[in-house]
C-alpha cells in the first residue's frame, strides 16, 4: 500500500492523542469483553443442564423436600433408566460470606448419571465406602488450600450442628461451565445424622430416550398429583436456567450499560477524529489539489481511525482475556468465566464499528470541502 | 467587455511552433452574498500558448485567484469555458477533475502548503502515488525534482526544518514531478523575503526555458511579473494587457 | 485577578460540537454511575425498610436466614410473656410469630418465580409499622385467605383483591394488598400463621419479631434470650437482620458501580484530555494575549479548569437527566439467602445525583489539568522575554518548533525581537496582539470579536484599579 505511509505519518502527527484514543477504546473494550463473558456464562449455565435427565421437585417449592417412597414409584415408570437423588445442605466453612454449594447425593446412583464430574476410580470406591466421606472440586480444593483425606468441619444451617467430613475424591469437570466448586457427600451420613427426618430434596432421573422428555415428565406429575407431595418435573437444562433467571434481569442490566460504554467510547473516538480533521482541513484542500480523489481522502481517514480503534480495542480485549481466567473471584459464583470466541470477534467489529463510524464524519467533511474556501480561509 | 486576442505572435518562449494550450472561452464567475451578486469575472476570453511564461497581475479582490483556481478545475464558472490541451475543463465532473488535475496541473501556493508530517522527500512524492508508477520508479522522478530545485540533500527534511524559500522550492518540486502540462503558482513568491522571491523567480524562469514549462502565475509583485514574457492585468473581473 | 468566565463560556460555544460530544461522554458515565448506585441504593432501601428499629426478630440459634430456623410453639409463648415485649393499647403483646416458606409461582409473563409466604399474626401489620392494607382488607382469623404485597401483585397473576391462588395444595382468597415503604415485603404473601403451618412445614415457626418496649434495651434483651435455658435462639434488631441479608449483595452492587463507572470513567477523561488538549494548541496566541495583558499563568491554568470543569458539568447535568426516568424502575432480584425473589425499585436519590455530578467534576478536573498546566506553562522563566517571544512566534506557527528545527528556522532573523528592548515591552506587545489577534479571529467563523478582548481589559483595569 503506497498510502499506507501517508496514513502512518497522521497516526503518529499527534501521539499523544493517539494514545490516549487508542487507550480509551481499549477500556472500553476490556469492559465489553468483561460484561458480555459474564452473559455468555449466565447462558452457558443455563445450558448446561442435560437434556437426557429430568428432576424431581416438590410443586410447592424447591426448598421442599420429597418422600423417599417415590422412589420406587419412579424407578418402575417406564421409560426411565435410572434415578438418583440429591438435597442442598447449606453448610458454613469458617466464614459464611465465603459461600459454595455442597449436595448430599446418593453415590451409587448419581456419579454414575453425571459424566460431567470426573473421579478416579479409587477415589470414588473408597467413597463409597466410608459415610463420612466427601467429594470436592478442583477449585474448592485449591480456594481453601485442602488436600485429600484432610477432615473439614461445616456449620450446618438447614441442618444445625458441626458437621465433619473427609475429604476423599477430587473431581475434574469436563466442561468449564460445570462449577469446580461444589461439595458433594453421602445422602445416607445427612439421613443419619437427622434422626432419619430427611428425605430427598429432589430426584434426577435418567432418561431412555431424551426426545420422550416432555410426556415423561406429564406423566410422573400426573402421577403423584393427588399424594400429599405434588411434583414438577421438568428437564435439568430448564430446571437450570430456572436458577439462572433468578440472578434477575442482569442480562438486560449488563446490555445497557455495554450500550452506554459504546456511545460514550464513541464520541470520544469521533470527536478526536473530527478534531484531528479540522487541523488538517487545509492539508486536504492541497491533496484535492494535487488530484486526490475524495474516495481516496475517505479512505485514508477510515484507516486511520480504525487502525487507532482496532489496536486500542485489540489491547482491550487481550487485556480482558488475561483478566478473565479461571483464577478470577468471579468464578466461584459463574463457574466457566471464560472469553468466547464470539466475544472476541465482536469486540474486534465494534473496535473496527467504532473507527468506521468516528471517521465517517470527518471523511464526508472531506470529501465535501470546497479546496477553494479551505485555502482561502489559510490564506 | 474586453477580448484579449490570442496573442502567438507575440509570445516568444523556447518553443519554435507555439500552439494554444489553454483556451478560455467568455468566463464568467459571481459570488453572492445575501442573495447579492458579486460578479469576480467578468466575460474573461484568453488563449495561452505551449511554454508560455504568463503572470497575471491585480489588486486584491480583482479575481485573479479565481481565474486560477478555474483554470486548476478547483472552481467552477457559471458561464463560458476553459478548454486545456483539448479537454473542457468546465465540463468535467468532480472525480474527473480530481484525476486531470493530476495528470496536467502543478500547483504552486503562496503559503507552500507541505504536509508537516511528511519529509521534503514524502512531500514531492505525493503526487506520484496517484500514478501507476513502481516505488523505484517514483524514486527517480523524486530526485529529480529535488535536484531540479537544488535540495537533494534537504531530502529529509520535515518542512518546519526548512526555511520559507526551501519550503517554497519543495513546493515547485511537488509541483513538477508529475510533469504536468501546466504549472499554475498563486503569488508564489508572496510570503518570501527578496533574496529568496529572487531564487523562486530564477528556478520559475529555469523551468520555462529549460524544461518548455508552460507557466501561470497571479503575482502582485512588479518584479516577479517583469521575468514572465506577458503580463495580464486583471481589474474588476476585466483583462487588459 | 480571574480571567472572567465569560471568556470560557464563549470558547466552548465557539467548539459546540466538541463541547457537547465530551459533555456527552461524561453524560453517559455518569448515567451508569448513577444507575448503578441507585440500583444498589434501592436494594438496600428494600431489605433495611422490611426492618424496624424498635423490632427485635429471633430466629434459632446458629441460623443466619429466616429459611434454616425453627422456633416452637413452646418457645414462641416463652417469648411472648416476657416484660419487655410491648403491648398495644388492648394490652396484647406486639408480637408476630412467623412461618416461612418459599413457594414456586406462575408468573404473569411466564415462567416460575420464587415467591415468600409468610404467617404472621393477626398483630403483624401493628408490629411492623409500615405495612399498611392499600386495597381490600386484612386476612380474617382462622379463614384461608391472604394479602398481597402490592409489586407482587403486579408481577403474579390472580393476585387481584378477590381472586383465588392455588398452592400448598389449597386455594386461597386474596382479600387486600398491601404496601411497606417500598421494602422486600411487597414481594411477598402474607396469611395467618396457623393457617399456613399445616400446610407447609408443620408445629414450627420460623421466626418471631415483636415491638420492644424499650428499644435503647436491646442488648439486655438479646442477653436474657440468648442465655435463658428454655430457649435456644439468636436475638437481633429486625433492621440489622435484614441489613446483614442485603450487606453481600448490596456490597457486590456497589463494588460494581464503582468499578465499571471508574473503567468507563478513565475512558472518558482521556476524551477529555483530547478535547482540551485541542482547546489549549488552537488558542495558544489568545494564551498568549491573556500572559500579555497581564495575566498571571495559574489564572490561566485555572481557567483552563474551570473551562474543563463547566464541560464535565454539563455532562453531569445531562447524565442525571438521562438517569432519571428510570427512578421508580422495578426490577427484581434473588434473596440467596432464601431463594425467594425480592422486586425493588431502582432509586435515584437528590444525594446520588450530587454523587453524580461529584463524579463528573472529578473527570473534568482530571482532565483537564494536564492541558491546563500546559496553557499555563506556556511561560513559565522569565516572563517579559519569554512572553514577547512566544507572543511573536505564535501567531506563526502555534506549536512550538522542535528544538532541532529551532537552529535551521530562518524566522528568527528578521523577527522584531531583538529590537524589543525591556521599556518597549508593552507597546509592541500590544502591536504583536492585534497581529496575532487578527490572524487568529481570520481563521476562524466566529472570532473572538472586540467586545472580548473589552471584557478582558475591562476587567484587568477594574481589578488593578482596586489594589
Amino acid at each position: 500500500m503506497k498510502f499506507a505511509r501517508l496514513v502512518w505519518a497522521n497516526i503518529f502527527r499527534n501521539k499523544r492523542r493517539t494514545f490516549l484514543t487508542a487507550a480509551s477504546v481499549a477500556v472500553a473494550m476490556f469492559l465489553f469483553a468483561s460484561l458480555r463473558s459474564i452473559i455468555t456464562t449466565l447462558e452457558a449455565s443455563a445450558e448446561l443442564g442435560s437434556e437426557a435427565r429430568l428432576v424431581t421437585r416438590n410443586a410447592i417449592g424447591i426448598t421442599f423436600p420429597l418422600p423417599e417412597a417415590y422412589t420406587s414409584r419412579l424407578k418402575s415408570t417406564s421409560g426411565i433408566r435410572n434415578v438418583s437423588w440429591a438435597n442442598w445442605f447449606g453448610g458454613v466453612y469458617q466464614d459464611p460470606q465465603d459461600f459454595f454449594a455442597q449436595f448430599a447425593v446418593h453415590g451409587e446412583s448419581y456419579f454414575a448419571m453425571y459424566p460431567e464430574i470426573r473421579i478416579p476410580d479409587d477415589q470414588l470406591d473408597l467413597f463409597l465406602r466410608e459415610r463420612t466421606a466427601a467429594i470436592v472440586g478442583t477449585g474448592l480444593m485449591e480456594r481453601f488450600g485442602w488436600s485429600l483425606d484432610q477432615t473439614v468441619t461445616l456449620q450446618g444451617t438447614i441442618f444445625p450442628g458441626d458437621w465433619e467430613f473427609t475429604i476423599r475424591g477430587v473431581y475434574t469437570p469436563d466442561n468449564p461451565s460445570f462449577s469446580d466448586q461444589t461439595m458433594y457427600f453421602r445422602y445416607d451420613y445427612l439421613f443419619e445424622r437427622t434422626n432419619r427426618q430427611v428425605t430427598p430434596g429432589w430426584f434426577i432421573l435418567q432418561l431412555e430416550d431424551p426426545t420422550a422428555a416432555a410426556n415423561i415428565s406429564t406423566t410422573i406429575d400426573a402421577l403423584f398429583e393427588n399424594s400429599t407431595a405434588p411434583t414438577a418435573t421438568e428437564t435439568e437444562r430448564a430446571f437450570q436456567a430456572g436458577f439462572v433467571t433468578m440472578w434477575g434481569n442482569v442480562a438486560g442490566l449488563v446490555r445497557a450499560i455495554g450500550t452506554a460504554v459504546f456511545f460514550a467510547i464513541l464520541l470520544v473516538a469521533a470527536n478526536t477524529m473530527m478534531m484531528a480533521a479540522r487541523e488538517r482541513i487545509n492539508e486536504v484542500a492541497v491533496m484535492k489539489t494535487l488530484g486526490f480523489q475524495n474516495r481516496t481522502l475517505a479512505t485514508l481517514v477510515l484507516s486511520e481511525a480504525t487502525i487507532i480503534t482496532g489496536v486500542g480495542g485489540l489491547i482491550g480485549l487481550l487485556l480482558a482475556k488475561g483478566f478473565i481466567n479461571p483464577a478470577n473471584p468471579v468464578n466461584v459464583m459463574l463457574p466457566g468465566f471464560i472469553l468466547t470466541t464470539g466475544t472476541f470477534v465482536a469486540g474486534v467489529g465494534i473496535s473496527i464499528a467504532l473507527g468506521l463510524v468516528s471517521g465517517a464524519v470527518p471523511a464526508w467533511q472531506s470529501a465535501r470541502l470546497s479546496v477553494v474556501q479551505a485555502l482561502r480561509r489559510v490564506a | 467587455m474586453t477580448t484579449t486576442k490570442p496573442s502567438s505572435d507575440q509570445t516568444s518562449s523556447g518553443s519554435q511552433t507555439a500552439t494554444a494550450l489553454v483556451e478560455i472561452r467568455d468566463l464568467k464567475k459571481s459570488y453572492y452574498r445575501d442573495s447579492q451578486e458579486i460578479p469576480v469575472i467578468e466575460g474573461v476570453t484568453l488563449t495561452i500558448n505551449r511554454g508560455e511564461f504568463l503572470a497575471m497581475m491585480g489588486p486584491s479582490g480583482s479575481g485573479k485567484s479565481t481565474l486560477l483556481n478555474i483554470i486548476a478545475g478547483l472552481d467552477s464558472a457559471e458561464h463560458g469555458s476553459v478548454i486545456v490541451d483539448g479537454e473542457n475543463v468546465t465540463a468535467m465532473s468532480a472525480r474527473q477533475l480530481a484525476t486531470w488535475r493530476g495528470r496536467h496541473i502543478g500547483f504552486v501556493f503562496q503559503f507552500y502548503n507541505l504536509l508537516p508530517v511528511l519529509t521534503a522527500y514524502q512531500n514531492i512524492e505525493l503526487p506520484l502515488l496517484l500514478t501507476e508508477l513502481s516505488k523505484r520508479e517514483r524514486k527517480e522522478h523524486v530526485l529529480t525534482a529535488l535536484d531540479v530545485v537544488g535540495l537533494t540533500d534537504r531530502a529529509e527534511h520535515f518542512p518546519r526544518q526548512l526555511s520559507g524559500g526551501q519550503q517554497q522550492r519543495v513546493g515547485i518540486a511537488r509541483a513538477i514531478v508529475s510533469d504536468p502540462t501546466i504549472i499554475l503558482a498563486d503569488e508564489p513568491t508572496g510570503d518570501l523575503d527578496a533574496k529568496s522571491a529572487e531564487e523562486i523567480l530564477d528556478l520559475l524562469t529555469r523551468l520555462n526555458e529549460e524544461f518548455q514549462k508552460t507557466i501561470i502565475m497571479v503575482t502582485h509583485d512588479a518584479k516577479a511579473a517583469e521575468r514572465a514574457h506577458a503580463v495580464m492585468h486583471l481589474d474588476k473581473g476585466v483583462l487588459s494587457r | 485577578m480571574k480571567i472572567p468566565l465569560i471568556y470560557n463560556l464563549r470558547s466552548l460555544r465557539q467548539r459546540p460540537i466538541s463541547t457537547l460530544t465530551t459533555a456527552i461522554g461524561m453524560a453517559l458515565v455518569v448515567a451508569v454511575f448513577v444507575a448503578m448506585m441507585a440500583l444498589s441504593n434501592g436494594f438496600r432501601a428494600a431489605l433495611v425498610g422490611t426492618g424496624a428499629e424498635e423490632n427485635a426478630f429471633i430466629v434459632r440459634k446458629g441460623a443466619n436466614d429466616e429459611m434454616s430456623s425453627g422456633l416452637s410453639r413452646q418457645t414462641v409463648s416463652t417469648i411472648s410473656s416476657l416484660p419487655f415485649v410491648a403491648k398495644d393499647d388492648e394490652g396484647r403483646p406486639l408480637i408476630s410469630p412467623e412461618t416461612f416458606v418459599v413457594i414456586s409461582l406462575q408468573r404473569i409473563n411466564g415462567g416460575m418465580g420464587n415467591v415468600v409466604v409468610r404467617g404472621v399474626s393477626p398483630q403483624a401489620i401493628k408490629v411492623r409499622r409500615g405495612v399498611e392494607i392499600i386495597e381490600g382488607k386484612m386476612f380474617r382469623i382462622g379463614a384461608r385467605e391472604i394479602i398481597v404485597g402490592k409489586t407482587l401483585a403486579q408481577t403474579f397473576p390472580n393476585t387481584a383483591v378477590g381472586e383465588q391462588i392455588t398452592f400448598g395444595g389449597q386455594p386461597w382468597t386474596v382479600v387486600g394488598h398491601f404496601s411497606a415503604n417500598g421494602s422486600a415485603f411487597e414481594s411477598e404473601i402474607w396469611g395467618e400463621n396457623e393457617q399456613f403451618m399445616p400446610v407447609f412445614r408443620g408445629e414450627v415457626f420460623q421466626s418471631v419479631t415483636f415491638r420492644m418496649s424499650d428499644p435503647s434495651a436491646f442488648a439486655g434483651i438479646a442477653e436474657t434470650l440468648e442465655n435463658d435455658p428454655r430457649l435456644f435462639v439468636d436475638a437481633h434488631r429486625e433492621v440489622e437482620f435484614y441489613e446483614n441479608q442485603s450487606a453481600q449483595l448490596g456490597t457486590i452492587l456497589n463494588f460494581v458501580a464503582v468499578f465499571i463507572a471508574s473503567i468507563m470513567a478513565v475512558g472518558a477523561v482521556f476524551g477529555a484530555i483530547n478535547t482540551m488538549y485541542a482547546a489549549v494548541a488552537s488558542r495558544a496566541p489568545e494564551i498568549g494575549v491573556l500572559l500579555t495583558l497581564g495575566f498571571k499563568p495559574r489564572n490561566v491554568l485555572s481557567s483552563f479548569m474551570v473551562e474543563a470543569l463547566v464541560i464535565a458539568l454539563i455532562g453531569g447535568l445531562i447524565g442525571c437527566l438521562i438517569v432519571l426516568p428510570i427512578n421508580g424502575l422495578v426490577t427484581s432480584t434473588t434473596n440467596w439467602s432464601s431463594f425467594s425473589e425480592i422486586a425493588f425499585a431502582f432509586r435515584v436519590t437528590p444525594r446520588l445525583l450530587m454523587y453524580g455530578l461529584v463524579f463528573a467534576a472529578g473527570m473534568g478536573l482530571v482532565g483537564g489539568f494536564f492541558p491546563a498546566w500546559k496553557a499555563a506553562r506556556q511561560h513559565v522563566g522569565d516572563h517579559k522575554t519569554r512572553r514577547v517571544n512566544s507572543l511573536l512566534e505564535l501567531p506563526l506557527n502555534p506549536r512550538k518548533p522542535r528544538k532541532d528545527s529551532a537552529a535551521e528556522s530562518t524566522e528568527p532573523s528578521d523577527s522584531p525581537q531583538k529590537e524589543i528592548g525591556g521599556h518597549g515591552f508593552r507597546s509592541v506587545s500590544y502591536i504583536s496582539y492585534f497581529r496575532g489577534f487578527r490572524g487568529f479571529s481570520g481563521k476562524q467563523k466566529h472570532g473572538m470579536g472586540t467586545n472580548l478582548l473589552a471584557d478582558l481589559q475591562r476587567s484587568l483595569h477594574s481589578k488593578a484599579s482596586k489594589r
